[in-house]
C-alpha cells in the first residue's frame, strides 16, 4: 500500500527480548489493548512501525505532486476547489503520520532526511505521471479507493498513535474517492472524446492501483509478525481482492472496461478474478526506476532546500523574541 | 547536514458540543503563534473546532506506565463510589 517497501530484512537483529516482558506485551495486544509510546514494546515492533508509519507519511507527502500538477489547470472553479482541498488533506495526512512516528523516538528531521537521501521508500503509485485531467478522476477513485481499503483496518492497529491518526485520515478519505469518481462519471457521460479520456486513465491506473497492496502473500516477508502484533489485520492479497470486488462494478457502472482480458467473475464465490500482476514492473518502480521517480525526488528536495531559510528565519525570530521578552522581564524586576 | 530541530507542540481542540478541549495531535513550530496557526491548518479543516490550545510538548508531565497499577488499580475495588452500589426500593422509581 503506502507502505509497500516493507519487504526488507532488518539489518542488525534486535537483541533477544526478555521473554516475560514479551509475553505480557502479547497478552496486551491479544486483548486489543492499545500499545502507547511509553509502554514497553519489543524492538522489532518499534522498528517495523517506524518503517511502516514513515513510509506511509512520505507517500502522503510525495502523493501531493501528481495531483498538484493539475490544480492550476482544473476545468472549473468547483473542480479546482475540490482538488486543492484534497491535496491539502494529503499534506495533513503526512503531518499526522510523521507525528505518530515521532512518538517512537525518531525525529521528523531524520525522516525527511532519509527520504531525501533516497534511503526511505514511498508508494510506487506516485511515480506514474498524470497526463490528462481524467487522471485526477482515476486517482481519486482508484488510488484513494485502494488507500481506504488498506487504511480502515489500520484504524484498529495495536499502536495507539498510529490508530488514532488513521481514524482522522479515514474520515477525510471518503471525500477524496467521491470527488474522483464524480469526475469519472462526468467524463464517462460526456462527449466521446471525454469518455475516451476516462477510459485511457483507467487503462493506465488500474494495474498500478492493484500493485499498491504490495507483494503477493507468497512473497511477503513480515506478514506473520505484523499480524501477530495486530499492526496488520488482513494480508496484501485479501485486501487487494476486496478492492477488486468493490471497484470492478463501479467501473462497469461508468460504462468503461478494465485493461485485463482475463478479468471475470467467479459465479460461485462472487469474486472477480484478474490476470497476473506484472511484478517486475512493481519491483522496478518501487526500487526507484518508475516513470517519475527522479522528478518526484527532485521536486521534494528542491521544496525542502528552498524552504530551509524560512525555517531558519522563523527559529531565529522566535529566539530573538524570547530573549527580548526575558530581558524586559528582568528590567521590570 | 542536520537541521536544527523545530520545537514540538501538543494540540488540543474544543468542538462546538461544549465538551472540554481534547488532545488531537501535535505540530512543529518555532513559537506559540506559528504553532497555533499550524494547528488550525492541520487539525481544523472541517469546522471541527471553536477553540485551539497549543502546549510545548516538553511542558507536559505524564504518569509512568510502569506505575499504572499503583496509581489506578486501587479504584477498581471501590465500587461504593458508584451509584449502582446502593439499593433503592423498586417502588421508589428512578433516582
Ligand atoms: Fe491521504
Ligand atoms: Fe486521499
Amino acid at each position: 500500500m503506502y507502505t509497500q517497501g516493507l519487504n526488507v530484512t532488518d539489518t542488525g537483529k534486535p537483541a533477544a527480548e526478555d521473554p516475560a516482558k514479551l509475553a505480557r506485551f502479547q497478552v496486551k495486544v491479544d486483548a486489543e489493548d492499545k500499545i502507547e509510546p511509553n509502554d514497553w514494546m519489543p524492538e522489532a515492533y518499534r522498528r517495523t512501525l517506524v518503517r511502516q508509519i514513515s513510509q506511509h507519511a512520505h507517500s502522503e507527502i510525495i502523493g501531493m505532486q501528481p495531483e498538484g500538477n493539475w490544480i492550476t489547470r482544473a476545468p472549473s472553479l468547483r473542480r479546482k476547489a475540490g482538488l486543492l482541498a484534497k491535496v491539502q488533506d494529503e499534506a495533513g495526512h503526512g503531518l499526522y503520520l510523521y507525528a505518530a512516528a515521532e512518538t517512537l523516538g525518531i525525529s521528523r528531521e531524520d525522516m525527511v532526511e532519509q527520504l531525501i537521501a533516497g534511503k526511505a521508500k514511498y508508494s510506487s503509485i506516485f511515480n506514474y505521471p498524470t497526463l490528462s485531467w481524467a487522471d485526477i478522476g482515476a486517482i481519486g477513485w482508484l488510488v484513494d479507493g485502494a488507500a481506504i481499503m488498506n487504511q480502515i483496518p489500520l484504524c484498529r492497529c495495536s499502536f495507539g498513535p498510529y490508530a488514532r491518526a488513521m481514524i482522522r485520515i479515514c474520515k477525510e478519505e471518503s471525500f477524496h474517492q467521491r470527488q474522483g469518481y464524480e469526475i469519472m462519471v462526468t467524463l464517462s457521460t460526456g462527449t466521446p472524446q471525454q469518455k475516451a479520456m476516462a477510459q485511457d486513465a483507467l487503462n493506465r491506473w488500474w494495474w498500478p492501483s492493484l500493485m499498491m497492496f504490495g507483494p503477493s502473500d507468497k512473497e511477503s516477508l513480515h506478514t506473520a509478525d505484523t499480524m501477530q502484533w495486530k499492526i496488520k489485520r488482513f494480508s496484501n492479497d485479501d485486501l487487494r481482492q476486496k478492492f477488486i470486488d468493490a471497484t470492478v462494478p463501479q467501473g462497469h457502472h461508468l460504462g468503461l472496461t478494465f485493461p485485463d482480458p482475463e478479468l471475470k467473475r467467479d459465479e460461485t464465490t462472487g469474486h472477480w478474478h484478474t490476470g497476473e500482476i506484472d511484478w517486475s514492473e512493481f519491483k522496478r518502480v518501487l526500487a526507484g526506476d518508475g516513470p517519475c521517480n527522479r522528478q518526484r525526488m527532485k521536486a521534494k528536495t528542491e521544496a525542502h532546500e528552498d524552504g530551509a531559510w524560512v525555517r531558519e528565519a522563523a527559529l531565529a525570530h522566535a529566539r530573538k523574541r524570547a530573549e527580548r521578552a526575558a530581558a524586559a522581564r528582568m528590567a521590570a524586576e | 547536514m542536520s537541521e536544527a530541530p523545530m520545537p514540538l507542540w501538543e494540540v488540543f481542540i474544543r468542538n462546538r458540543s461544549g465538551m472540554p478541549h481534547k488532545h488531537c495531535g501535535s505540530v512543529h513550530a518555532p513559537d506559540a503563534a506559528i504553532a497555533l496557526q499550524a494547528a488550525r491548518d492541520v487539525y481544523t479543516r472541517r469546522g471541527e473546532s471553536v477553540s485551539v490550545w497549543v502546549v510545548p510538548s516538553s511542558a507536559i508531565t505524564a504518569s509512568d506506565p510502569a506505575d499504572k497499577d499503583e496509581l489506578f488499580e486501587p479504584t477498581g475495588t471501590k465500587i461504593y463510589r458508584h451509584p449502582t452500589f446502593y439499593k433503592v426500593p423498586d417502588d421508589v422509581g428512578h433516582m
